[in-house]
């Protein structure tokens, strides 16, 4: 799937988008994977409370299924107007 | 229904005055709401970067729009949100509300405004002589759909 970040979740992991393989069931068990990845995704994901997730572009929680999920995508809460 | 993502900057009276123009005829009331980047006093603010998410930003604020629609009974609305580097004082966005009667078209507005602050993916960076900072999100635009939440509808 593709996996998407924003804002300082895309600076801190120094990448806006990536092609994942993954079998993870949800989103949280995606967080623990990229977590153990590297220091910069360990530092990403350090607060979850500091972050919102989207499944394909849906707003959703971070126990979302991922079953024929295309699109993920972490940011920060969003500060449009 | 008009929602339009955009970079490029746009003529505030002429969307207000097609908007009003493509009314229809119980239309009692507009409403337009315009957002402008504000400088900051402590440190000024060189420019306003804003990021956003191409493809959910249209349908959630399409979505947004829709729910307003049938929630107020308006006849027509339109969104239209900037991204990309702004210098103070440059309007960012702009919303337009047409109901029969003002209560829903300011109602409508302010609904959209609580909405699209924290439910549209647009993220804010802001560039002064201190250096760039993401802008933090507040407990109250959060707070602020609690409202929507709990009253009762309009309309």
């Amino acid at each position: 799937m593709d996996v998407l970040y924003f804002a300082w979740v895309r600076e801190r992991i120094g990448l806006p988008r990536e092609r994942i393989e993954t079998t993870a069931a949800t989103v949280a068990d995606l967080v623990a994977e990229l977590r153990t990845r590297e220091e910069r995704y360990a530092l990403a994901f350090s607060d979850l409370s500091a972050l919102r997730v989207a499944v394909d572009q849906q707003l959703t929680t971070f126990d979302a299924s991922l079953k024929d999920v295309r699109e993920v995508a972490f940011f920060p809460p969003m500060t449009g107007g | 229904m008009r929602i339009s993502v955009q970079e490029d900057a746009f003529d505030l009276g002429r969307e207000a005055a097609a908007f009003a123009g493509g009314g229809k005829d119980d239309t009692g009331a507009i409403v337009t709401f315009t957002g402008v980047v504000r400088d900051n006093a402590d440190a000024p603010l060189v420019a306003m970067e804003i990021e956003h998410y191409p493809g959910m930003t249209e349908s959630a604020l399409r979505e947004m729009a829709q729910t307003a629609v049938v929630r107020f009974d308006l006849a027509d609305v339109l969104v239209i949100h900037r991204y990309g580097r702004l210098v103070p004082g440059e309007v960012i966005m702009m919303v337009a509300t047409a109901a029969r009667h003002r209560v829903a078209a300011f109602e409508a507005a302010e609904f959209l405004m609580d909405y699209l602050k924290s439910r549209a993916p647009f993220w804010k960076r802001e560039i002064s002589a201190n250096g760039a900072a993401w802008v933090a999100a507040k407990d109250d635009d959060e707070q602020a759909l609690g409202r929507w939440q709990d009253r009762p509808r309009t309309g």
